[in-house]
């Protein structure tokens, strides 16, 4: 078990909301840490539409969203956030009392946090993987199906079925072939988004008989207690075929969902957060939430409208961390104490 | 008056009013119908907005793009039917379409 990170702020979800959040935070002199279950920073943004242009940021004519995400980056650097990424939040326990909230937090990486104040930025929850409506997959799922791969290991000598034709599915191919008995790529047509150079070295090992390319969607399994042995392969032209497998491992990209918000005693009104729109706090005293995970009268689920949102959780935010300090409100055009926050004094 | 039905996989059929030059998935949620998720809002970019164009409506409606296709592959139960409704624009065309909605989108 690794030892516990104090903070003043954890704040899930490392989306645009999120980051701002560190930005307005800073200047409060708070320090935050985020969590993000993507690998990487920038949330919808960034995992969405990197490359679609937004065009109702103030300020920006158009930017893209990947180049929205970096901006931010660049803001809040003079605040040194720290990232834990590619972790999902399980638990979200209190420890503390309202006037003085205290928060224990544990993801599924092992790490514990505890932060006086809780920012729930998570957007339309978290990403996980979709699982395809396959009659029966539940049953296999954690013993024969897996979604991502944690251990390479794990495969070796089995023989793995690999459905997709994204990159997910093109690099598991190239990973696992070595290890495993023998890899089966499955795929709906001869095409692949996959990066171009992974889509010919997997052709290059089906050419040289290494690994096996079926097209055709999975229909169906076959196995006993969580064990898989076969599956049924559906082909365009709707024949029916088996494929022997021990381990099949889909791949069709992600989905939002609540995930374990829903069991932090959190109010929830249709998958979202209700808050007060004078703090952005929750029915639990010391948990904020901002961003498209929220929920109030007129709400908009605007990236503008999550920068707003977390300028004010900062606020209230600053009473539960500093509840001795009154809070003087500054401009950075002029203040030279918020400048030298920034770097910039 | 454009109107678009949709079928859920059940069978339950609705019929609403389309406004030119918005997208079938739009005119879904504007009208609440069920089994359109259209988690990217219509960013051809995740794949939870996907119907099944009714067999007499495919040729009018068209192919999809080569990023819709890409797309696809990330939706379930494809077929080649199978479109993303964020990607198909309303035009007075398509008067009477009809699609049908997958089981899961996501």
């Amino acid at each position: 078990m690794s030892e516990t990170i104090s903070t003043d702020v954890a704040i899930i979800g490392a989306g645009p909301a999120g980051l701002f959040a560190v930005f307005e935070l800073g200047l409060l002199d708070i320090k935050a840490q985020l969590i993000d279950i993507l690998p990487k920073i920038g949330g919808q943004c960034a995992e969405l539409y990197p490359e679609k242009p937004i065009y109702d940021i103030p300020g920006f004519p158009v930017v893209s969203a990947q180049g929205l995400v970096d901006n931010l980056v660049l803001q809040i650097q003079p605040f040194h956030p720290t990232f834990h990424l590619g972790e999902m939040v399980e638990s979200l326990e209190v420890l503390g009392t309202a006037e003085r909230p205290e928060f224990r937090i544990r993801t599924d990486a092992g790490t514990t946090l505890e932060a006086k104040v809780v920012i729930i930025a998570a957007g339309g929850g978290s990403f996980q993987p979709k699982k395809p409506p396959i009659p029966g997959i539940h049953d296999y799922e954690g013993r024969s199906v897996f979604y991502a791969v944690r251990k390479i290991e794990q495969f070796r000598d089995r023989r793995v079925v690999i459905v997709g034709g994204g990159d997910s599915a093109l690099d598991w191919v190239l990973n696992l072939y070595p290890v495993a008995r023998r890899v089966t790529l499955i795929h709906r047509r001869d095409a692949f988004r996959a990066a171009p150079h992974s889509v010919n070295a997997m052709r290059e090992l089906v050419a040289e008989g290494k690994i096996d390319f079926l097209l055709g969607q999975v229909a169906g399994l076959k196995g006993e207690g969580g064990q898989l042995s076969a599956l049924t392969l559906r082909t365009e032209n709707g024949e029916i075929a088996d494929c022997e497998c021990d381990d099949l491992l889909p791949f069709f990209g992600l989905t939002m969902k609540l995930g374990p918000i829903a069991d932090w005693g959190l109010d929830l009104h249709e998958n979202l957060v209700p808050v007060d729109t004078q703090k952005f706090e929750t029915n639990v005293p010391g948990i904020f939430a901002i961003g498209d995970i929220v929920a109030y009268p007129g709400k908009l689920k605007l990236i503008l409208s999550g920068f707003h949102e977390g300028a004010l959780a900062a606020q209230k935010a600053h009473r539960y961390i500093y509840p001795e300090k009154k809070l003087v409100f500054q401009y950075t055009t002029s203040s030279t104490s918020l400048q030298r926050k920034l770097g910039v004094g | 008056m454009t109107r678009v039905t949709y079928i859920d996989a059940a069978g339950a059929s609705r019929t609403v009013e389309a406004q030119i030059g918005s997208t079938v998935m739009e005119t879904a949620l504007r009208n609440s119908v069920p089994g359109i998720e259209a988690e990217c809002g219509g960013a051809c970019a995740c794949a939870t907005c996907h119907v099944y164009v009714a067999p007499e409506w495919t040729a009018i409606v068209g192919k999809p793009s080569q990023m819709e296709e890409d797309m696809l592959d990330f939706a379930f139960e494809v077929r080649p039917s199978s479109r993303l409704s964020c990607q198909i624009k309303v035009t007075p065309a398509l008067d009477g379409l009809v699609v049908a909605t997958p089981a899961k989108q996501g």
